[in-house]
Order: C-alpha cells, then sequence, then structure tokens
C-alpha cells in the first residue's frame, strides 16, 4: 500500500556537499550504469547518436551560479537525485502501490512491476527526482542502490552507493541520517546541512552542505607589514635583510 | 505542466460525460426510451472516452486495473474507483428508463453524488500538488465542478440551469486565472529555496545538468508565451461561457443547444490546454525556468 | 497499511570481474571490468590502483559506451573516392599491411625524413619513438608541442619534473593549494582527490583562472585573471615575497644555484663563473674569495657582488624589487586588484613559513649531512595549459616553477612532491637527434633538451632538419616537436616535402589543428599534375574519426579493452611521490571486428621493413606481438618496458625478462608499484637514501643529485648566441626575439598574439576548455557523455552580454584575423571580463563518429580552431609560427577576438559538408541489458 510506514529509525540518505562538488558528472555515469545493469529495466537511451538524444537518468549535475551582494559571483555545482524524503509526497499518491517507501530504512522505491506509468509521483515529487523511462515506460529512481549496499555478493567495503564510491572529490556521502552519531549526521551538524525546499514540508533525508565562504582574501593583513622587520623595502632593504637571516644561522 | 492531449481530452471529456449524468442521475431531466438511451449513451459515451484517453496517457496500460487498489491514499486510485462506482449505480437507473420507461430514483441520486465525487476525485489529482501551485488550490475544484455542472446542464438541455452555471464557471476560471497567476510567487518558491543557496545570494541558471531534452522538461517545464496565453484565456472564456449562454439565450431550444454544446467544448478544451500549460511546476526552478 | 515488495539484495554483480587500465582520458586509472556472460556489463574503479584509489571520472564509467561505440572501425580500409569525402573499400591485413610497405620500404631506403610519423593521445612514446628510430626518419613527435610541452620543459629545465607525471602536491600534507589555469586538463581524478582531502582536513584553495568553472568553483578565493598575464601575476607575487623578505634563504642556499656568480661582462657574460674544472663558483664567506660550490664547509654568501659578477638570487631581487613588478603595476593588466594580490601573497608567506611542518624522520644529504628532521612548507601549486598555452608560457610556467622554489616547499612535507622516476634534471636528459643515413637507424633519440646551440637540429645552410622545424632558432627548446606545425609545413614544402605521412590517434584534420579549415584543404590539395601534395597518408585509429576522412589507408585499432599496453616508466609513468608504479591494459574482451593493436601493427611493419631491433638474425619478427615486446624488449640490459616481477619475478626496474610477467600484473590487479623507504620520501634530489633507490631499480645508474637552476644556464647560453658571441649564431631577424624569450631568469612579455591582433579591434581573449565529462573529440561517440554535452555555447560574460543586448537562445559572430564563425551564445556571470569561452572539441564535422548528420555536435557545436592561425603575420613573409618562441608550443590561448550579433538559427558556421562513414548506422534505442 502507498500509505507512508511509520517512519523508521534508521534514515539512509545522502550528504552532498556544495563546497567540494566539481561539477565532473562522475556520479551522473556511475550511476547510470550500475543501474542499467541491475534494479529493474536498463535505463535506455532513445536516439542515442541522433538529433535529440534522451535517456533516463536518476542522478544530475545543475550548474549554478550565484551572486552575492558584493564580491565575485560563485560557480556551484549542484547534483540531484531523490532525496528520499520522510513525507515523501510521491509515495501515497501513486495508485498501485509501486511507489513506496521501505520501512526498515526509509529507501523510497518503485515497484516496476506495479507500476503503470502514470508519471503522477514524478507530478508529486518537488525535485524532479523520478523520470518515466520511455522504452518500458515505468517509473525509474535513485534506489540508493538497495541493490549494493546490504549486497552479501560485494566486498564490504563497496557496499555504498554507486555515485558515492565513484565521487573523485569526495563530495558525496552515504549514511543514516536517523543516528545522530553518524559519521554523516555529524557532517550536516557542523557544516550546517541544509533541507532543499523546506516549506513543501517532504522532509529530505539528503542534506546539502552548503558552500563555505569564498573570496575571504581581499586585503594584506596589515600585521604581516609590522611583521617585517623594517627596511625590507627595496633592494638595501632586501640586503640587510639576508645579512640578518645569515647572522642567524 | 506538458499539456498532453491524452489528458486535456480525459478530463474534458470525462468531465462533461459526468455533469451530464450527474444530472440524469438527480432526475432533472427523465428522458426515456430512445432518448434516455441517446442521454444515457453520450453520457456514458464521454465518461469513457475520457477514460480511455487517460489510459493512453499511461506508460503500461495494460495494467490499468492495478490502479484501482490504493483508494485509502491516493486521489488518482479513488477517481478511478469512483468513476467505475458511479458508472455501474447509475446503470439500474439508466437502464430502467431505456428499458423500462421508469426510473430508479435511488440508483439515480446515489449515482449522480458519485459523478459529483469522481470529478472532485478527478480535481483533487491536481489540486494536491503542493509541486504545482497554481493547481494547490481552491478553485481547481470549483473549476472542474463547475465545468461539468455547467456542461452537463447545456447537453440536458436545462437551459435555465445552463444559464445559472455558465456564469459561476465563467466566475470560478477567471479566478483561478487571476488567483492562479499569483500562486507561484505565494508558494514562495525561487531558485534560492530550490538550492538552498539563498544566504549565499542570487541564483542563475548556468548550464542544464544535460545540453539534451529530458523527460522533466517535457513533462513538467512546459513553457507558453504571455501574449499566447492572454489570447487563449479569452478565447476560451468566449467559446466555453459567453457564446453558449448567447446561444441558449437567443435559442433556447435544440438550433441553440448543438452549437452551444460544441462551442463549450471547445472552449473547455483551449482551458484545459492552459489548465496544464499555465502550471508551473516547482521542479522547473533547478532548471532556470519561471 | 504499508506493504512492500520482498527483494533480492544481493544479486552477483557480474560473472567474473577482470582489472585492466583505463583509456578515456590521460589518467590512467585502474578500472574493474566486470563481466556478464563474456561481455562487458560495467566498469568501476579499482580501490587498490594507486592512481585513483576507486573513484573514476564520468570518462571512466562511461567506457563501456566507447568500447560499444558504433563509430568502431572494423576493417582495414582503402581510399577509393577523393580524398576527405569519406569514400573507402574494405580490405584484408595482408593487403593493407603490403601497401604501407610498399610506401615506407623505398622511403627508407632513399630518404627516410621523407616518412613523417607522429602520434596524438599516444601512450606509447617508447615503443613509437623507437620504431621511428628504428626506421631512421627524424619526423617523429607526439602531441606534447599543442598540449602542455611549455610546463614540461620549463619543469625540466628548472628543477627536474613540472606537474602531472612528473609530480604533485603532497595530498596528505598541505594546507594552501594554488591552482593555475587548470580546467580539466590532465591528472583529473587525482587532483580531484586531492582537492577533496585538502577540503576534508580544513585547508584552502587559490585559484587563478578566467573561468571559474570545475576546481576553480571550489576554490575559496578565485582570481579572474585576464588571458596571458599570469607571468605578470606571478612575479608581483615574487615581488611582494622578497619585498617582505618571505623566502626560504636555507632551502635556496642549499638546494638551488641562488648563491651561483654569474659573469657580469665579457665574452661570457650570463654564464657562470666556473673554475678550472668546470664547477660553478660561489662567493665563500670565510674568505671573501669564489670557491666551487660543492668545495667542503663552503659557505655561500647568496646576496654577493664580486667584482660585477652576481650571484643569482641579487640578480633575481635587482630584477624582481623593482616597482615595474609591484602589484600597483600589473593590477590593470591582470584584472586583479593589487590589494588582492598583496593579500595573496601575504597568504602564501604565512602558511609557508607560519605553518611549518615537521616530520620526525632523518635523512642524509648529497653532502653526507644527517638531519634529524623532515621540515616542510605546506604550500602547494598545481598549473597546466592555461598558463602554458600561451606564447609566453614557457617564462610563465618557469615563473611559477621560480616562485614554489623561493617558498621552499618543492619536495619537502606538504610541498610539491616529485613522482619517480623523476626527479631527473636536464643534464639527465637525451638531446635531441637528427642524423639520417639511408637504410640507417637515426643516429639517436628524435627528442631531448638541448643545453646550448649546439643541440639545435639545423644543416650546415641553417634549415631545419626536421619536418616540424623543431629545435631551430624559432623555438630552440622544443622538447615535445611541434605536431601542429606538420600539415602546414608539410604542404608549404618547408623545409622540404614529404611522401608519407603515418598518424596515430591524432584528429589532425578537425580538433588537433590551428586553422581546422585550412589544414583540411591542404591535406586534400594537388599540385599541377593532379597529385596530392602530400602522396601519401596512413592513418591509425579505433573509430570513424573526422581524420579518417583524410586517409588513404585507415589502420584500424582495438578499444581499449581489447588491447594489450603498457603504461611504462621509460614513457609517460603514473609514479606516486611514495611509490615507483607501472601498469599494463590486457585484453579483457576479444575485439568482434577484424582490428589489430596499432602497436603489434607498428611491430609488424617494422619487421616486415626489417628494422633493426624487430627482427631476429634470420629475418623473422623478433617479437609476436606487443605483448611479446612488452615482457621481453630491453632498452638497456635489464631494463625493459615493464619495471615489475622481473627476472624470477623478485626484479623491481632491473632484472632479466620474465615470461610469467603479465600474469603477475594482471593477478596484481594490472599494475606494479614499489614503494619508498621512509628515509628516502622527501627531498629526494639531494637524498641520499633515494638517490640509491632509484639506482638499484634501474631509474638512474649512478647517483645524480642536482640543483635547482633558478637561473637557467641552457637558456643564458642562446642569449648569448643573440648577443652574436659563439660559433653557432642565429639568423638576425631572430636575435631579438631569442634576447627577450630566452632569459634566463623569469620574465614576461605580451603574447605574440596580441600584436598579431589589434587589441582595440579585438579586444577580448577567447579559451577552450576541456569539460570534465569529455576527453578530446572521443567523447562525442558515447551517448552517456553527450547527452552532457551534446552542444557547446560561447559563454560570455554579463557586461558584454547587456552591451550586446543579447537573449537567451542568441547566436553571435566571433571574429579574429583568421576568420569568422557563427555560433551560439550564454551568458556567464563568473568570467573575465575580457574573455569569453567555450567547451572544448564539442563541434562535430557531419558524418564523423557515427552520429546522425543532424547532430546537435554539428548543428550547435563548434571548434574556435578556425579562428585560430598556425602562422603568425610577418613583414618579411616568413614562416612564423604562432607558438611560443622558446618551446614551439601552440599559442592557442593567444587568440584574440570581438563579438557581434548574428542572426540566430542553426547551422553553426563553417558548416562543413558531411563525410561519408565508413562504419554501419548507429543504433535508434539504446537499452544494455546483459
Amino acid at each position: 500500500m502507498t500509505a507512508l510506514p511509520p517512519p523508521s529509525l534508521k534514515k539512509l540518505g545522502l550528504v552532498i556537499d556544495l563546497d567540494t562538488c566539481v561539477g565532473c558528472h562522475a556520479c551522473v555515469i556511475a550511476c547510470k550504469g550500475w543501474n542499467t545493469e541491475n534494479y529493474g529495466a536498463p535505463l535506455s537511451d532513445l536516439d542515442p547518436y541522433g538529433a535529440e538524444p534522451e535517456g533516463t537518468f536518476l542522478n544530475r549535475v545543475h550548474s549554478y551560479e550565484v551572486t552575492p551582494e558584493s564580491g565575485a559571483p560563485v560557480t556551484v555545482h549542484f547534483p540531484k537525485s531523490c532525496l528520499h524524503c520522510e513525507d515523501a509526497p510521491c509515495v501515497p499518491v501513486c495508485p498501485t502501490g509501486a511507489s513506496y517507501k521501505r520501512a526498515e530504512d526509509g529507501i523510497v522505491l518503485v515497484n516496476e512491476d506495479a507500476c503503470i506509468g502514470c508519471g503522477l509521483c514524478a507530478w508529486a515529487c518537488p525535485y524532479g527526482a523520478r523520470e518515466l523511462d520511455a522504452l518500458v515506460g515505468v517509473m525509474k529512481k535513485c534506489t540508493l542502490c538497495v541493490d549494493r549496499i546490504y549486497n552479501e555478493a560485494l566486498p564490504e567495503r563497496d557496499r555504498e552507493p554507486a555515485c558515492v564510491r565513484t565521487c573523485p572529490s569526495g563530495a558525496r556521502h552515504f549514511g543514516d541520517l536517523g543516528d545522530p552519531e553518524s559519521a554523516v549526521s555529524r557532517l550536516v551538524a557542523e557544516r550546517g546541512g541544509i533541507d532543499l525546499m523546506p516549506d513543501l514540508k517532504a522532509r529530505p533525508v539528503n542534506k546539502y552542505l552548503p558552500p563555505r565562504p569564498r573570496d575571504r582574501l581581499q586585503e594584506a593583513p596589515p600585521d604581516l607589514a609590522q611583521l617585517c622587520e623594517p627596511g625590507t623595502e627595496g633592494l638595501t632593504g632586501f640586503l640587510g635583510w639576508v645579512d640578518r637571516t645569515l647572522s642567524r644561522f | 505542466m506538458h499539456p498532453a492531449p491524452s489528458i486535456i481530452a480525459f478530463t474534458a471529456l470525462s468531465g462533461l460525460g459526468l455533469g451530464l449524468l450527474t444530472y440524469l442521475g438527480f432526475g432533472a431531466v427523465t428522458p426515456r426510451g430512445w432518448s434516455a438511451f441517446l442521454w444515457f449513451g453520450l453520457g456514458y459515451g464521454l465518461t469513457l472516452t475520457g477514460l480511455a484517453a487517460s489510459a493512453l496517457h499511461l506508460g503500461r496500460p495494460e495494467r490499468a486495473l492495478r490502479a484501482f487498489s490504493q483508494w485509502r491514499t491516493s486521489w488518482l486510485s479513488r477517481e478511478a474507483v469512483l468513476a467505475a462506482l458511479a458508472l455501474l449505480v447509475l446503470a439500474p437507473h439508466a437502464a430502467g428508463l431505456v428499458f423500462w420507461g421508469r426510473a430508479v430514483p435511488l440508483a439515480g441520486m446515489a449515482g449522480a453524488v458519485l459523478c459529483l465525487a469522481t470529478i472532485l476525485a478527478t480535481s483533487m489529482i491536481y489540486a494536491q500538488l503542493r509541486t504545482v501551485p497554481r493547481w494547490n488550490h481552491w478553485t481547481t475544484p470549483a473549476v472542474f465542478l463547475t465545468a461539468a455542472l455547467a456542461g452537463g446542464a447545456i447537453l440536458t438541455a436545462r437551459v435555465e440551469l445552463a444559464e445559472l452555471a455558465l456564469p459561476w464557471l465563467a466566475l470560478t476560471l477567471a479566478l483561478h486565472w487571476i488567483l492562479g497567476d499569483r500562486q507561484f510567487a505565494r508558494s514562495g518558491q525561487s531558485p534560492e529555496t530550490a538550492t538552498g543557496l539563498g544566504p549565499l545570494g542570487r541564483v542563475r541558471q548556468l548550464e542544464p545538468p544535460h545540453t539534451g531534452p529530458n523527460y522533466l522538461l517535457r513533462e513538467m517545464a512546459y513553457v507558453v508565451g504571455r501574449r499566447h496565453r492572454m489570447k487563449l484565456r479569452v478565447i476560451a472564456m468566449i467559446l466555453a461561457c459567453l457564446i453558449p449562454a448567447l446561444l441558449l439565450g437567443l435559442w433556447p431550444g435544440w438550433p441553440g443547444l448543438i452549437p452551444a454544446a460544441f462551442s463549450h467544448l471547445g472552449g473547455m478544451l483551449a482551458a484545459r490546454w492552459l489548465f496544464f500549460a499555465e502550471a508551473e511546476h516547482v521542479m522547473g526552478l533547478y532548471y532556470g525556468r519561471r | 497499511m504499508h506493504r512492500q515488495p520482498r527483494l533480492d539484495l544481493s544479486p552477483p554483480p557480474s560473472d567474473e570481474m577482470r582489472q585492466t587500465t583505463c583509456y578515456m582520458c590521460a589518467c590512467r586509472c585502474g578500472i574493474n571490468v566486470h563481466l556478464k556472460e563474456g561481455k562487458v556489463a560495467y566498469i568501476e574503479g579499482n580501490r587498490d590502483h594507486p592512481v585513483n584509489k576507486g573513484v573514476l571520472c564520468a570518462k571512466g564509467s562511461a567506457g563501456i559506451m566507447q568500447h560499444l561505440s558504433p563509430a568502431r572501425l572494423r576493417k582495414p580500409l582503402k581510399r577509393v573516392g577523393p580524398r576527405g569525402t569519406g569514400q573507402f573499400q574494405e580490405i584484408e591485413w595482408e593487403e593493407a599491411l603490403s601497401l604501407a610497405v610498399s610506401w615506407m620500404q623505398p622511403l627508407r631506403e632513399t630518404a627516410p625524413e621523407k616518412l613523417a610519423f607522429f602520434t596524438g593521445r599516444d601512450q606509447s612514446q617508447s615503443l613509437t619513438g623507437w620504431w621511428a628510430q628504428s626506421f631512421g626518419t627524424p619526423n617523429y613527435a607526439a602531441h606534447g608541442g599543442f598540449c602542455s610541452v611549455n610546463m614540461a620543459a620549463a619543469g625540466i629545465y628548472t628543477m627536474g619534473g613540472a606537474f602531472w607525471e612528473f609530480g604533485q602536491a603532497d595530498w596528505e600534507r598541505t594546507k594552501l593549494f594554488m591552482l593555475f589555469g587548470v580546467a580539466e586538463d590532465h591528472d583529473s581524478n587525482p587532483i580531484k582527490m586531492g582537492i577533496g582531502k585538502l577540503k576534508a582536513r580544513g585547508g584552502r584553495m587559490i585559484a587563478v583562472n578566467p573561468i571559474r568553472t570545475g576546481y576553480n568553483a571550489v576554490a575559496d578565493d578565485w582570481l579572474a585573471i585576464t588571458p596571458g598575464t599570469d607571468g605578470l601575476l606571478i612575479l608581483a607575487l615574487i615581488h611582494e615575497l622578497f619585498r617582505l623578505g618571505r623566502i626560504d634563504l636555507d632551502y635556496l642556499m642549499a638546494y638551488t644555484n641562488a648563491p651561483f656568480l654569474v659573469q657580469g661582462a665579457g665574452e661570457e657574460a650570463g654564464l657562470f663563473l666556473r673554475d678550472a674544472k668546470g664547477t660553478p663558483l660561489v662567493l665563500d664567506r670565510r674568505t671573501g674569495e669564489p670557491a666551487p660550490w660543492d668545495a667542503p664547509g663552503v659557505q655561500p654568501d647568496p646576496a654577493a657582488d664580486w667584482q660585477g659578477h652576481k650571484t643569482v638570487l641579487r640578480l633575481m631581487a635587482e630584477r624582481y624589487l623593482s616597482p615595474e613588478h609591484a602589484p600597483d603595476a600589473v593590477a590593470e593588466r591582470c584584472g586583479i586588484p593589487a590589494p588582492r594580490i598583496r593579500a595573496v601573497a601575504a597568504e602564501l608567506a604565512r602558511v609557508a613559513f607560519e605553518e611549518e611542518i615537521t616530520l620526525n624522520q632523518p635523512w642524509t644529504d648529497f653532502r653526507g649531512q644527517r638531519h634529524e628532521v623532515m621540515k616542510g612548507r605546506p604550500v602547494t601549486f598545481h598549473a597546466m595549459r592555461g598558463i602554458s598555452a600561451h606564447s609566453n608560457g614557457f617564462q610563465t610556467c618557469r615563473a611559477l616553477h621560480v616562485l614554489q622554489i623561493l617558498l621552499g616547499s618543492v619536495e619537502v612535507p606538504g610541498g610539491y612532491r616529485f613522482k619517480p622516476p623523476y626527479p631527473k634534471p636536464v643534464e639527465a636528459h637525451p638531446r635531441p637527434h637528427a642524423g639520417v643515413t639511408p637504410g640507417q637507424p637515426l643516429d639517436g633519440p628524435h627528442l631531448g633538451y638541448p643545453l646550448g646551440p649546439e643541440h639545435l637540429l639545423l644543416n650546415e645552410d641553417g634549415s631545419a632538419r626536421r619536418i616540424d622545424k623543431a629545435f631551430t632558432w624559432e623555438n630552440p627548446l622544443s622538447a615535445h616537436g611541434l605536431m601542429h606545425m606538420l600539415i602546414s609545413n608539410a604542404h608549404a614544402g618547408a623545409p622540404y616535402r614529404i611522401d608519407t605521412l603515418f598518424l596515430y590517434m591524432a584528429n589532425m584534420a578537425w580538433n588537433s589543428s590551428m586553422n581546422t579549415s585550412e589544414a583540411m584543404r591542404m591535406l586534400t590539395d594537388t599540385d599541377a599534375s593532379g597529385a596530392y601534395v602530400i602522396p601519401h597518408i596512413i592513418y591509425a585509429d579505433s573509430y570513424s574519426s573526422e581524420m579518417v576522412a583524410f586517409a588513404d589507408l585507415v589502420l584500424p585499432d582495438t578499444t581499449y579493452l581489447e588491447r594489450h599496453d603498457c603504461i611504462s616508466l621509460l614513457d609517460r609513468p603514473i609514479g606516486e611521490p611514495d611509490a615507483m608504479n607501472d601498469a599494463i591494459r590486457w585484453p579483457v574482451v576479444a575485439p568482434d571486428r577484424d582490428v589489430r593493436g596499432f602497436q603489434s601493427v607498428l611491430l609488424d611493419l617494422g619487421a616486415r621493413m626489417r628494422l633493426p631491433g624487430m627482427v631476429k638474425e634470420d629475418g623473422t619478427p623478433r617479437y609476436r606481438d606487443y605483448a611479446d615486446y612488452m615482457v621481453n624488449h630491453e632498452r638497456r640490459p635489464g631494463v625493459g618496458p615493464l619495471a615489475g616481477w622481473r627476472g624470477e619475478g623478485e626484479g623491481s626496474g632491473r632484472g632479466a625478462p620474465n615470461p610469467d610477467q603479465l600474469d603477475r600484473y594482471i593477478r596484481n590487479g594490472g599494475f606494479y608499484s614499489d614503494h619508498l623507504p621512509q628515509n628516502a620520501r622527501f627531498f629526494k634530489p639531494w637524498n641520499a637514501a633515494y638517490q640509491d633507490w632509484a639506482v638499484a631499480r634501474g631509474l638512474y645508474d649512478k647517483p645524480a643529485p642536482y640543483l635547482f637552476a633558478l637561473y637557467s644556464e641552457p637558456l643564458a647560453r642562446f642569449q648569448r648566441a643573440a648577443r652574436g658571441l659563439g660559433p653557432h649564431q642565429p639568423p638576425d631577424h631572430l636575435r631579438p626575439q631569442l634576447q627577450h624569450a630566452m632569459d634566463p631568469l623569469p620574465v614576461w612579455y605580451p603574447p605574440l598574439g596580441d600584436s598579431l591582433s589589434d587589441p582595440a579591434e579585438y579586444p577580448l581573449h577567447a579559451l577552450t576548455q576541456r569539460p570534465a565529462a569529455m576527453y578530446h573529440s572521443w567523447g562525442s561517440q558515447n551517448p552517456w557523455l553527450r547527452q552532457i554535452h551534446g552542444m557547446n555555447p560561447l559563454y560570455v560574460p554579463k557586461k558584454l552580454w547587456e552591451e550586446h543586448g543579447f537573449q537567451d537562445g542568441d547566436w553571435a559572430f566571433l571574429i579574429s584575423p583568421q576568420g569568422r564563425i557563427r555560433i551560439p551564445v550564454a551568458r556567464m556571470d563568473a568570467l573575465n571580463e575580457r574573455t569569453v569561452w567555450t567547451w572544448n572539441a564539442i563541434g562535430k564535422r557531419r558524418g564523423a563518429w557515427a552520429l546522425d548528420e543532424n547532430a546537435p555536435e554539428a548543428e550547435k557545436g563548434f571548434l574556435l580552431n578556425h579562428l585560430i592561425p598556425e602562422l603568425l603575420p610577418d613583414p618579411a613573409g616568413r614562416r612564423r609560427p604562432n607558438a611560443d618562441p622558446v618551446t614551439g608550443q601552440a599559442a592557442w590561448f593567444d587568440l584574440r577576438v570581438r563579438l557581434e550579433k548574428a542572426p540566430p538559427g542553426a547551422p553553426s558556421e563553417p558548416a562543413h559538408e558531411a563525410q561519408i562513414s565508413p562504419v554501419p548506422k548507429a543504433p535508434k534505442t539504446l537499452a544494455r541489458h546483459s
């Protein structure tokens, strides 16, 4: 049934560090590769070599420019996939029960055998995290690599989502956001992790870490000039400095 | 939102059909024999055509029956269940009038209530979506209900009811448009809230994630020019409300009814096209839309 | 009420996993290739691999789609229509190889230089170079000339290594990382991993780049520099460090030529003052007299001025302390406010000198002195194409290397670290060779590092001996050759005509040429008799690229998952600061087409022509194939292409060939690592333990400690020649250029392109950047990657955008003195106000890469190359390359342009006619599932 289960203690999700993401799309393609071979139908591509190639992706990286009141604009790369919301609006709208949230860990999934491809769950999702596969006609979405994270056929160190495993800059973190002591929860607390569009009350599990302040080096600290011995100006000053330094050897 | 012809046809035709069946169920007219057959046939026909059209929208139409299972939580499921119930419950009343010339008022009343409930359920599929601020408003069910009642009144040739319903339809449509224009801003969502980057400054899209098209953009980030929208609103209003009202006022009998019905349907198709095309999904904020 | 289906949470990921090396860019990461029913199903990074430690970029993960590309060539092709049209007939290998031999063999017997063999993104240059040497042609090089030779050469001449394969930041310890002009050029995963580690530790990053994307986007500070002025900025930083007394004097005295005395006057002015044995002299503070720099107990005076002979450090102080290098003097030209330049200099100084780190690790230097600890300055730098692809790039790169040396942050904890087999000073590299004898091998390796004018490759009459005019007065230190001049020179017959152009994996008819339309014309041009000006073109590639259409004979290569390769220490190695590594590729799947690995084909051709080293005494082929060569070839006794498991399996670097070697590599995940002992990990050029370790592994034949060259004497030798001194004299017209470009201390001059284009008429700089998810032109045949970058707009800074009244979806003309293109535009705010830019090599010729003729790459993609001339205008009508006058590096980034609004709508212009695709049509849908 598409009723949301009682809130689970375990809330698996991702923490995405916007301070570190360089926008390389590694996560996009690792996701495409893994999920084309696993969980449900492959992620198809129409007109792949043609004039309008269009495929299904479960994770896409946006790029924004943020212009502060004063100072230089900042470029922010912004990966986005399903946020596995606690009050996932995509679940109760489903007419068939295909869309569901797992009771044990909060992962939001689509049972592709029951999906009629009506698309209503994608409409209900504020984040554009669900894509209807044009070839198989069922809704595809991030599974948080549910077929990796518990997979006993994988070495233990590989039991994390494909996007996290591949991220070269370490901008993606996977863990239990229901446990305040987990590494991801601590990261969110330390760095002031945020929810996207909190007013829409979906209560996303995935969190975003905002970029650290940029462009702070505007003026040389005055104390440095004072730290220098007088007379470092010009060649004479320099030669004096060399002499004083040598005498310390 | 993408104005998909299948969904426009579905909502417009089934709304009209259910509106007609509502009047027939309440006994606003009680045709008998062939004329009952025609009227109920039209009501059932429009409703079922609409429902069939909606199935075209599905990725896996062969699994459509599964949609009856989640009535406890899903408005889409409720709509399916209610539509089926409405048509079933109304059947004894229809059959009674067609074959025996006798109404079955209990079934008729219950069926009519179910028809209205179905229309309400359809509208709630849209009105429930916080992600589409224009729809997430009381005017959505209001438009769906007044449209069905006005259309039904025209088709039942109850001119006085039509002349009563059409102004209400005009009013709800106008309110849906005017209030709807403010809804996105009232939702408070912006590129800044969508990305959470607001505290750092103004946010604009630099590059989309992919240079090519995708499902999300086609389905939920439809863009329609403002001038085009305004023109269509006027056309929809004239065709759906003004012309039928004039025609019925001038020629209250059949000569007025048939063109009025067609004009109304044409206007409602335009209004429904706008209902989708003008609706902006907050997801579009991630793509620099709006 | 909630119900959920039962899931299989442990599906097997594959039937089998094979580990090899990626080839989707030049990083050479380790990959796990998962197979299902013998077919490639999924590719991920190898967690144990030294380069990527499990991570993998978008290109790497998309490798499966490259492997399955419909653009893969299927069989050798022989041209049947006019060149450039793409009309071919499939032929058998025997015919193809016989045809190639029939063109090349007669050249070898009569005029070997008439074969020009150039390779592009080749990762087997130690083989291809050896082959060309054996053939006897002087005309061999790879793509370094249009890539980053400025960076490599400046690094080698300054300190024995540069960035990427030479060395990298100490990512474990550095606290401040400064990046110049890098998009996604090279070393991409290691840099991303490094930035991630730095940030996780709370370290900070400063980026200098006109464009704030990628790595620059995550930098804490972004300096939106105007292109071509990085050298000015670096010298201003050096000015500040000198002014503030924030240079590491101990370090400079111990490990650099800072205290060397430079002759101030006379015949040898500019050269070091030397004793009778030729040892450079310093002024000994104990005696006040000159003494050999390496004399026991000598205490050099770093700032001496002895009889008009000044120390290097003194010359530097005099030059860089002058007001012309002050931040205020350069701010306007750099586009960076002076206070910001001062702030950055102060920050570099603060972190270097106030956040010094110390490792409790004793070590002994080459003088025999024991040090109880390793002290480090945790400031690091990285730079690549952005500063090197300018005509002032060599000197700018030199300035950057000098900056990190002044801070004492090279080869120390927290600083820049060499990766074995580097460091390797310029003296330890070979000199260039071009001695041709018909029927015989060349007299030595083609490419090298001249130490003075005597090493130039010139004929008696002063003409160039190489077709690309490398190692001439025009660009004396062209250590990687000038591949970008190849077609133009061959077409012009300057310095001479060639017969056969043999190219491997170099898209010279498209994105790898300047002035692309003209290059295409030159390849198809005919002489009075109607014959092609370049008579024969042989091209080897895996895919139906633009260049394929211009070949007379196409030798189809395999994909990277179907081949043997070796990532060799003799070539472009993949060392880490703490280990010497090499790796292999091996066929994890067999090809399903009639294609052969190019390296095996090359050995076959060599054997057919009986090239020395490629046949046994009885004339039969010495090597069965490339795999056989990788194991059994020896460059020096006991030293071969692969370092691991030599001899009985214990040999590292040295040892007899081991027939089990490839098996050992495969069992180890496709790579070999040999880690440094703890006391050898830093101070490598001067660390006795490192030197001994390197000798044991064949990296050196004997210990070779050396000093860093703040002052580059080889450059001074050329400058001296320019002054009319010495037996080797440049032509007069080049004397001024040599005089300022070959400055032995880093110097800045405006990019030569600025004199080509009147800055008032062409006020903008135009750049390209490589996107992270695409590598050159390869990516467009990859359906996953081309959805990310299917077209490329020109990014226009906000101010210019508004001035032109541009709207989303608009198009513009971009105009340089070379020509005009019509292209889509897009707005970008985080961009230097005088710069426009686009993504590199997205634009495609219609019909190439098995794409639809209406593909967005052709409709809305474009190349800037059309606007970049390969020759600079010259009043005397000489052929003057648009290149760095030191190294010949192609000056791509000197491009000056102006912008005009254009009528909108595809296709972008110039719109070249479609080439006929020699491969079958691509599928209409993809839904791979094994």
